[in-house]
């Protein structure tokens, strides 16, 4: 498989807000040489703490920060290049963002239309053919499972979950290679999450589709992504390569995470022991769960949701 | 939104006033009864009468005919001043906001340096060296008075270039001119009707001072500040010529600021909701 996303040694610090003399320039450093490969067709999933760097490293990713060090490649040019508009407005469109936050991601004094309208209209001037807009516009709302009628609704007169799909519809209408979601579906109910998650995938397939999935929860990684990096300061500490390999996790960073979403409340004198207990078994269990959920239809794939989340029996 | 605005009854009283005044003075020449600059010695200083509605001067000139005619010059200058400092402070505004860095530096610093200035005196001392002429006025004041709306403006700016929907929309390559007319022009406006209003009144407030103090619209053109003036030379005898233009800017200044202060208050989303 060919990458589509190379990141090379890229650093990023921002300056400090309490500098220790008058005209300090000391500086924070959120990432520290972050490499990674996209390649096509995959679901990347980074995951981390809150504060690790993750939406950081999306923005570099996504062009909308420089980084001080290093380069991001899509498709083998460098995106921080200086270039031609042309040339440039070409690229750009190979990717694109969906946020966690809803309510703030679109404008709320444009409708449905116009919100879609936006990305075909760069798309158009980016080259691609889109001479009926309604009817794109109408295609797009079908793909991700609204019906043709929204296109006059505001922001506001939609529900969560069916915002985050205008806001799908709107990340597919540039025709991209690679979607970035940004926590995407965080702060969606369980049942939700599932369906957006479905939709992810069946879209992902139709259109061989590229994912960063950025989270910090890790079932969700583990039902749509096929490689995982956990992030700590702004460092990559572990890399899974097979998500079925999950249980074979080095760090105890990376072990802890996966406890946490066990449901275990570990203090630090029985955290050996749970190391210990959570075993082969809760992986397998997580993986079993999760395979029942990828042949399930959406509304028992939300119960199954449920019950994963549930405190398991370990501990 | 709008809807609560005109269930607000003050805000409702406001907009008949600012709408009628326009109104009467767009149609000034139809309504007066006289000729605002026919002037007849003999009838000075007249008691209000069915031919003269608000009696007359000290020239024997119709006031009512005066202050319909007044509205003009008071509010359409007024309007002129508005226009030019906001439109002068959006475009410096919305470019340091949206752009930050260097851009934003350069703009802000200027800023700060007009804004380190008495406005009133700037105004002053720019009129005395362009000379006394209600052009050099509003070339003044507009000179002055856009750096306060620019930082106001970049302040809300800030606040909007952030919001993820402008990120997407950088991040698909939307130009910037279509992000800041778009998405960034439609955000702040709810601001700037605000703004507008407030501003309203005191150009208003500042184009009679300026009249009032000789040094805006000239003696026999009738501007309500320059009406004010003329009155001021016979107060001792005739104190009550005062009291119409004075009025007058009072109530129309007022009708504006209570008109910024509802608009406000109808926009804030918070409001809204409960
Ligand atoms: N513009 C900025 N200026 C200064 N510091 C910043 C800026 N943006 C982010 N940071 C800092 O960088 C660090 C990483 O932030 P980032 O938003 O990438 O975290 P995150 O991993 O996405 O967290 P979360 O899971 O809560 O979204 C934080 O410590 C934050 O304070
Ligand atoms: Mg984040």
């Amino acid at each position: 498989m060919s990458v589509v996303l190379r990141a090379k040694d890229i650093r990023v610090s921002f300056r400090k807000e309490q500098q220790s003399s008058l005209f300090g320039q000391e500086r924070q450093q959120v990432l520290h040489d972050i490499s990674l490969d996209l390649r096509e067709g995959e679901c990347l999933g980074i995951i981390g703490e809150s504060g690790s760097g993750k939406s950081t490293l999306g923005r570099v990713l996504s062009g909308l920060l420089k980084p001080e060090g290093g380069r991001v490649y899509l498709e083998g040019s460098d995106i921080y290049e200086k270039r031609s508009a042309k040339s440039k407005a070409a690229l750009q469109h190979r990717m694109a963002l969906v946020f966690q936050d809803y309510t703030s991601s679109v404008n709320p004094r444009f409708r449905v239309e116009n919100i879609i309208g936006e990305s075909l209209r760069i798309y158009r001037k980016a080259g691609g053919d889109c001479s009926h807009v309604r009817q794109r516009t109408y295609e797009l709302l079908d793909q991700v499972g609204l019906p043709a009628s929204f296109i006059t609704r505001y922001p506001h007169e939609l529900s969560g979950g069916q915002l985050q799909r205008v806001c799908i519809a709107r990340a597919l209408a540039v025709c991209p290679r690679i979607i970035l979601l940004d926590e995407a579906i965080s702060s969606l109910d369980a049942s939700t999450q599932v369906q957006i998650m479905d939709l992810l995938s069946t879209v992902q397939k139709s259109l061989g589709l590229s994912y960063i999935f950025i989270t910090h929860d890790l079932t969700s990684i583990t039902y749509l992504c096929n490689r995982v990096l956990f992030f700590q300061h702004g460092r990559i500490v572990e890399q899974v390569d097979q998500i079925s390999q999950l249980s074979s996790l080095q760090t105890a960073y990376a072990k802890h995470l996966l406890h946490s979403i066990m449901g275990l409340g570990v203090s630090d004198s029985e955290q050996e022991q749970a190391d210990l207990l959570v075993s082969e078994s809760e992986i397998s269990s997580l993986a079993l769960v999760n395979d029942a959920r990828k042949g399930a239809d959406s509304p028992q794939a939300g119960a199954v949701m449920a019950f994963s989340s549930k405190p398991s029996v370990v501990g | 939104m709008l809807k609560q605005f005109f269930k607000n009854p003050l805000a409702l009283m406001c907009l008949v006033i600012v709408g009628g005044t326009a109104f009467l003075g767009i149609f000034a020449p139809w309504i007066v009864p006289h000729d605002p600059y026919a002037n007849n010695i003999l009838n000075k200083f007249a008691s209000p009468s069915w031919a003269y509605p608000l009696g007359t001067d000290q020239l024997g000139r119709c006031v009512f005919s005066r202050m319909l005619y007044g509205i003009r010059p008071t509010l359409f200058l007024s309007l002129v001043v508005m226009l030019g400092t906001l439109g002068l402070g959006v475009l410096l505004g919305t470019i340091a906001g949206y752009f930050r860095g260097i851009v934003d530096e350069v703009i802000m610093r200027v800023v700060d340096i007009m804004l380190s200035f008495p406005s009133q005196i700037m105004i002053l001392a720019v009129v005395a060296l362009l000379g006394v002429d209600i052009r050099n006025v509003i070339i003044a004041t507009i000179f002055i008075k856009w750096a306060w709306y620019a930082r106001m403006i970049r302040t809300a700016t800030i606040k909007y270039a952030e919001m993820n929907f402008v990120l997407f929309s950088r991040s698909i390559g939307s130009g910037n001119l279509y992000i800041l007319t778009r998405h960034m022009l439609p955000c702040i406006a709810a601001e700037l009707a605000v703004l507008a209003s407030l501003d309203m009144g005191w150009a208003i407030l500042n184009i009679s001072t300026l009249s009032f103090l000789g040094l805006g619209v000239q003696a026999p053109v009738p501007e309500w500040g320059a009406m004010l003036n003329e009155a001021k030379n016979v107060m001792a005898s005739n104190p009550e010529q005062m009291i119409v233009p004075g009025l007058a800017v009072v109530v129309l200044v007022g009708a504006f600021n209570f008109l910024g202060d509802s608009l406000r208050d109808a926009l804030d989303p918070k409001a809204v909701r409960s």
